[in-house]
């Protein structure tokens, strides 16, 4: 079984996905010869050739705009932003046309994409390198938004994506690119794009995290089990739909809630799950809801970025006031 | 200093105003019977027109958007479009639809605010309305692509109007137009008004057809008034397109004789005196004339005409206000392929209940 980081289990299944379905077109900024600025298609060119392996030029909303035309031609186009804080200007098309295409026809037409981008910060790139724009797209009906923490679960949910007949928004942490390797079966086997995952099993609080921040909670829970205190953590990835149910049974469990996530805190994903547990969980609640997100504020330049996103301590400090409610 | 390069911008007409021929008529023309189904068309198109706004002005439809003066450039584009082809509307292209064998009853759904508007059973490829502005020429680009990605001989033609070529989304889809030599041709209708903006506002270019020089693509001013300079004009672009020859911008001179939509006033912003001389160039009465003067159309003809488009207008008024309101159901209806779990709970709310009795707290799952 290949032992892959995450950047290479994303290229492991396009490749996979153009491999098994000839209707696959990977499209972007130098997406072709490049490789990606990531090297996330690497090689790709060299396999599938121009036709199928597009680069673009610099125009985010013909991006965007371009793969829902295909897709609505019959094409399963795999669009990459070149970093998430560039997604905006495709807000546009996928607000207006990919979420509503199959609905405004009626089913007439459809627009099975996928919108991959580098998202989140911590590599100590430049201004507008760094943003978590997840929110935004959530809010966008008729789409789905996915977001892996995990080589594998980013190559499966990758490939869901792809095979999906919606537009999926796919973000991806870039902050785990290169982190960490794990096992990744390059079986073709796609995940589910409506379940959350459970990384770890506890009675005595629950986490909700996703992207990049679910190392940050792991290693929480871990420092909150050499004080006997066992937490659950669920990897929420797929953030719409979101997977409501497994975080509500988990809070039902646990009676106490952190959620954690980078992006800033204001309506935030962060405040739908929140939202969530109070609608649905109240009774079972020990503690209110504590959120432990980015600040309200501009995402800042690399030297300040680990002062704006969450950090072990930070987290830690929000499970024990949790724990400690009266 | 050293000329690197020069441009030229074409323009063609065929017919004055007057319905005269100005020079020798494409093939197409040669026998003028040929031109009596587009002529037919076009009236048909108006009569439907003031169907809608009479319905508007009696509470029976919602805002729109009449296409009033631009009967030559729908007739002229359904004329030469083929089935294959894929037509990506703005919201003021009807016409083209209704020659696309789209039933003209569904256009009053659309603008009686009835998304079952969008559905074109006999036209499956074509693109919805699209109101958000040049938003449907990226679509555009990615379809062309589709098409020369498959090898195959058809093309996309996508509609836009003046104001649409100051967006963004017009100059990013034909850059790659041009960089791909897509099967894509992108026509402007230059009606002189973007709402109130004149064209002379709207972009200090001598004509729009020049922003595809800017680009490396073909481009062609045409009379839009004048249907055989439409249908020509479009036509060769077109079957360039088919033919893998690149994509053209078409720019189409005419003018907008009615307000932008019924919840607008023209007399605000443009004078009755400018109004009246734009009516001297209308395209129907041109086309009328020239084949009047051919003596293949005369009065009785026309007037049998009006009636049986009255009767048609008429059928098409009542099976819209025959169609029944759509359930709260078709709101999640199509909205994914398969409805999330998620929302499942949010649909059984809506359709259980009318939206005035719904409680605040709406029941949770579970």
């Amino acid at each position: 079984m290949p032992n892959l980081n995450l950047v290479e289990a994303v290229n492991r299944a396009l490749a996979r996905a153009m491999e098994d379905d000839p209707r696959v077109v990977v499209l972007g900024e130098d997406v072709g010869v490049n490789g990606g600025v990531f090297r996330a298609t690497a090689g790709l060119l060299q396999r599938f050739g121009p036709e199928r392996v597009v680069d673009t030029p610099l125009a985010e909303a013909l991006i965007a705009g371009m793969a829902i035309g295909m897709a609505a031609e019959g094409l399963r186009p795999v669009a990459e932003i070149q970093f998430a804080g560039f997604a905006y200007a495709t807000l546009d098309q996928i607000l207006n046309h990919g979420g509503r295409l199959r609905h405004r026809t009626q089913g007439r037409l459809s627009c099975p994409m996928v919108m991959r981008m580098p998202c989140g910060a911590g590599i100590r790139a430049p201004e507008h390198h760094s943003e978590s724009p997840e929110a935004m797209f959530a809010h966008v009906p008729g789409i789905r938004v996915v977001y892996p923490s995990s080589p594998a679960r980013a190559y499966g949910l990758l490939l869901a994506a792809i095979a999906d007949p919606d537009p999926v928004v796919f973000l991806e942490p870039a902050r785990l690119y290169r982190l960490y390797r794990e096992e990744v079966a390059d079986d073709g086997e796609p995940l589910a794009l409506d379940r959350a995952f459970v990384l770890r099993e506890g009675h005595d609080l629950t986490f909700v995290s996703w992207g990049a921040m679910v190392h940050e909670t792991l290693a929480a829970a871990d420092a909150l089990a050499t004080e006997g205190v066992e937490a659950e953590v669920i990897d929420a990835a797929t953030l719409k739909p979101l997977d409501a149910d497994t975080i509500v049974a988990s809070v039902s469990k646990t009676g106490r809630c952190v959620v954690v996530c980078e992006a800033p805190r204001a309506c935030s994903l962060a405040s739908e799950v929140a939202a969530i547990v109070a609608e649905r969980a109240l009774l079972s609640l020990l503690a209110p809801v504590e959120r432990v997100t980015g600040w309200d504020t501009v995402t800042p330049m690399a030297r300040l970025e680990s002062c704006f996103m969450p950090d072990v301590p930070r987290i830690l400090a929000a499970a024990r006031r949790a724990l400690q409610y009266h | 200093m050293t000329v690197v390069a020069r441009f030229e911008v074409g323009y063609t007409q065929y017919l004055d105003s007057q319905g005269n021929a100005l020079r020798p008529l494409p093939d197409f023309a040669r026998d003028p019977r040929a031109l009596v189904p587009d002529y037919r068309a076009m009236v048909f198109m108006r009569a439907i027109d003031a169907k809608a706004i009479a319905l508007q002005r009696t509470g029976r439809l919602g805002t729109y958007a009449s296409s009033l003066g631009k009967e030559a450039i729908d007739a002229g584009c359904g004329a030469v479009l083929e089935k294959d082809d894929v037509l990506l509307p703005s919201y003021r292209e009807s016409g083209i639809l209704f020659l696309r064998g789209v039933s003209p009853h569904r256009i009053l759904l659309y603008w009686g605010g009835d998304e079952r508007g969008n559905v074109f059973p006999e036209s499956p490829r074509d693109f919805p309305f699209c109101v958000p502005i040049a938003t449907q020429l990226p679509h555009a680009v990615g379809v062309a692509y589709a098409m020369k990605l498959r090898r195959e001989r058809r093309a996309a033609l996508a509609l836009l109007g003046d104001g649409a070529t100051s967006k963004g989304d017009f100059y990013e889809a034909l850059n790659a137009a041009g960089v791909w030599r897509l099967p894509l041709v992108a026509l402007v209708v230059n009606n002189q008004y973007a709402i109130s903006m004149p064209r002379a506002r709207q972009s200090a270019a001598r004509t729009l057809a020049q922003k595809a020089i800017a680009a490396g693509i073909a481009c062609e001013q045409l009379d839009g008034n004048d249907l055989i300079a439409v249908r020509d004009g479009v036509g060769r672009a077109l079957a360039r397109a088919r033919a893998g020859e690149g994509p053209t911008l078409l720019e189409a001179l005419t003018y907008r004789l009615s307000d932008h939509t019924t919840a607008d006033d023209a007399s605000r912003y443009r004078s009755a005196e400018e109004l009246a001389e734009a009516w001297k160039h209308e395209p129907i009465g041109r086309l009328r004339a020239w084949l009047a003067a051919r003596a293949v159309w005369s009065k009785e003809d026309e007037m049998a005409l009006a009636r049986e488009c009255a009767e048609r207008a008429e059928a098409a008024v009542r099976a819209y206000l025959e169609t029944p309101p759509p359930e709260p159901e078709q709101m999640f209806r199509h909205l994914y392929a398969r409805l999330p779990a998620a929302l499942a709970w949010q649909r059984a709310v809506a359709c259980a209940m009318p939206s005035e009795t719904k409680p605040h707290a709406e029941p949770q799952p579970g």
